[in-house]
């Protein structure tokens, strides 16, 4: 088992013929995933790395059954190829475009209000469950099968936190980038609900990093509803206030934000935080030693 | 991207957003003129920098005559102003804004923000206006009232009329507060602002409502569909490092410590400077090179990092996805055979094609010290800086 995507995921690249997309399609077949259209307006009735394009979402859903979809458009067009997805009833959507105007995606959320589809990104890695499906940008290769759900605001930190499990031994159920926009789909919590019902997860790493409230909110909801541990970090203990550090969502503002803030709530409500990068990999370990799960979690 | 309060006024005039007159000048002789062609009994000179706090350091003064504002005038412009946004170090003041003085019966405060949490726009206002917004915010929350704004719909005249109310607008002013707040959302919306922050708003003698004060922020994402706004780009107001990097798009912050860290990934690059610090290290700066890094990117951003003079040491920590480690080492020894490199150079390497990406740094005969991991990296950097 696994949260959002499985072997079964039939996937359609929207943006199959630029640059960028061309190179991950490859990736991601190479990885196994089911890639099973594209779509490119005005490109319709080609074929690339031996997969359809279609002139839209509609038509790719059509011929394919596909149930998800990969967003690479250019930012100016990304958030119109997202509600193009949304009205083809996708179950999900992985958007991994960055630099998308928070307007476009105020839009964007509240078109897909009382829609099926769920959105995750933009400005994310996307989603991976290891040895069966990888969508998005993320190195196949440093992800291992197994039992630890990792969800993240920031991509090359999940990529160290991935290693820092395989390298130990301890495997993955699903890794879910959510992206570091202020305004994006899926959330640390629907991600954690995923996690708390998904039998194949006995522990989730949670990262997140300054700016907004959203760790502090999920860690009021674990404390209240999770089964399974969770160990956390933060990224940005040391950035200055005011100062936007790469992420559209990560500054501090009007007091707002801090690392501090975020690790003293989590601390209360029983998430143990990594105090650096470094060990995050060590702090799961500790906790799954803690809770009788260690031997449960060690996969290789 | 920011800009002065000038050209916020330039634009809030153009969406009728009420303003007083004003005009911008940037020598003595010009504030005069402006002055005399405003004509006004009493006239503000204004400090044109881009940070708050500017009254209470003296950048604002209300002048009754023409030598009055000749003597401001002389006072301000190319003084440094240190508010508590500007930092210890200030800001030089080089633009001035000449207004004219109106009979202010009131001061609320208006704010438009997008919002995280509903993820939707927010205006806010409160009867408290000229004072800090955050303290108010920190000891009378009651005091904020909020309207949650529909993308679809926009503001609608109730929420304005509702805000209004809340606030204790007088009912005499009411249209022309509900007009100011619809105009107002249409300058966030129509000119994709991230903040747009009028404190005060004031109510006048003579029956108006105005914007005192302007402040908008814009959401660079959006520049590329608002060409007219990079015209407002003030480069003085920014830091010389972070336009150079700019350019390369290259996401780079200046810091205060002494350890130029190059890393790949925003959240990678926050963590790494929180590692330097946890191993008693100061960053020296924060520098996102992005996915698609090549070695010409890594050469700019080697240079940027080294015209830095406090620069003691660089920590370069990639971890290689799509990103492959042998592109990001030769990038490095390439920029070090082409700039010189008299300080420790730290490199922690990880992902796609870690072998060779060592390989080559090991070959290359350059004094590159190499580390295993973020942690033996972050140690390694510390010791050799001190």
């Amino acid at each position: 088992m696994s949260v959002f995507i499985n072997k079964d995921t039939k996937v359609i690249v929207q943006g199959i013929t630029g640059g960028t997309a061309l190179f991950h399609t490859k990736q991601m077949l190479d990885y196994g995933t089911q890639i099973v259209g594209g779509v490119t307006p005005k490109k319709g009735g080609t074929e690339v790395e031996g997969v359809p394009v279609f002139n839209t979402v509609e038509n790719a859903v059509e011929e394919t059954g596909a149930n998800a979809s990969v967003v690479y458009v250019p930012a100016p067009f990304a958030a119109d190829a997202i509600m193009e997805a949304v009205d083809a009833e996708l179950d999900l959507v992985i958007c991994i475009t960055e630099h998308i105007p928070v307007q476009d995606m105020v839009k964007v959320k509240r078109y897909m209000e009382g829609k099926k589809t769920r959105l995750v990104g933009p400005n994310c890695p996307g989603v991976i469950t290891p040895e069966e499906c990888k969508i998005g940008i993320m190195p196949g290769y440093i992800h291992k099968k197994g039992h630890i759900g990792v969800v993240s605001r920031s991509g090359t930190l999940t990529y160290e936190a991935v290693h820092q499990l395989s390298e130990n031994g301890f495997g993955q159920s699903t890794a879910v980038g959510i992206g570091g926009d202020p305004v994006n789909g899926t959330d640390f919590i629907d991600t954690l609900k995923a996690f708390n019902e998904d039998p194949d997860t006995e522990a989730v790493i949670m990262i997140g990093e300054i700016g907004g409230t959203a760790e502090e909110e999920a860690a009021e909801w674990i404390k209240a509803n999770m089964d399974k541990p969770v160990v956390g970090f933060i990224g940005g203990a040391t950035a200055p206030p005011g100062k936007r550090m790469g992420h559209a969502g990560a500054i501090i503002s009007g007091g707002k934000g801090t690392a501090e803030e975020k690790i003293r709530v989590m601390n209360e409500c029983g998430i143990s935080v990594a105090s650096t990068p470094a060990v995050i990999g060590e702090t799961m370990i500790d906790t799954l030693k803690e809770n009788n799960l260690y031997d449960k979690c060690k996969t290789h | 991207m920011n800009i002065h309060e000038y050209q916020a006024k330039e634009i809030f005039r153009s969406y009728n957003v009420a303003v007083p007159n004003s005009k911008v000048a940037f020598s003595v002789d010009e504030a005069v003129e402006a002055a005399k062609e405003l004509g006004s009994d009493v006239t503000v000179v204004k400090a044109q920098i881009h940070a708050g706090g500017r009254g209470k350091a003296g950048g604002v003064k209300i002048a009754k005559s023409l030598d009055d504002v000749r003597e401001y005038a002389n006072e301000i412009l190319g003084s440094t102003l240190v508010t508590h946004q500007t930092g210890p170090e200030g800001k030089e003041v080089k633009r001035l804004l000449i207004e004219e003085g109106c009979d202010i019966q009131n001061e609320y405060y208006i704010g438009v923000v997008m919002d995280r949490a509903t993820s939707s726009v927010v205006m806010m206002g409160s009867e408290e206006g000229g004072t800090e917004i955050e303290e108010v915010a920190a000891e009378t929350p009651e005091k904020i009232f909020k309207e949650v704004i529909d993308p679809v719909t926009g503001l609608m005249p109730y929420q304005a009329r509702r805000l209004a109310f809340n606030i204790n607008i007088p009912e005499e002013y009411l249209g022309k507060a509900v007009k100011f707040m619809m105009s107002l959302y249409d300058v966030f919306v129509q000119k994709d602002c991230s903040v747009a922050e009028i404190n005060p708003l004031v109510t006048t003698g003579d029956g108006e409502v105005l914007a005192l004060d302007a402040k908008l922020n814009f959401d660079d994402n959006a520049l590329f569909r608002q060409k007219d706004l990079v015209d407002y780009r003030d480069l003085d107001e920014e830091d010389d490092k972070e336009i150079e990097a700019s350019k390369h798009d290259l996401s780079y912050i200046a810091l205060d410590g002494n350890i130029g860290c190059m890393v790949n990934g925003a959240g990678l690059a926050m963590a790494t400077m929180d590692i330097i610090k946890h191993h008693g290290g100061e960053p020296a700066n924060f520098l996102d090179v992005g996915g698609g890094a090549t070695a010409e990117k890594v050469t700019e951003a080697f240079k940027i990092i080294l015209s830095d003079d406090n620069v003691k040491g660089i920590l370069v920590n990639i971890f290689g996805g799509i990103m492959k480690c042998d592109v990001i080492a030769e990038g490095v020894v390439e920029a070090t055979k082409q700039i010189g490199l008299e300080i420790p150079l730290v490199v922690r390497l990880e992902g796609t094609n870690v072998e060779q990406g060592k390989k080559i740094l090991d070959e290359s005969g350059l004094n590159i010290t190499s580390a295993d991991s973020m942690a033996d990296g972050a140690e390694k950097i510390v010791s050799l800086v001190k």
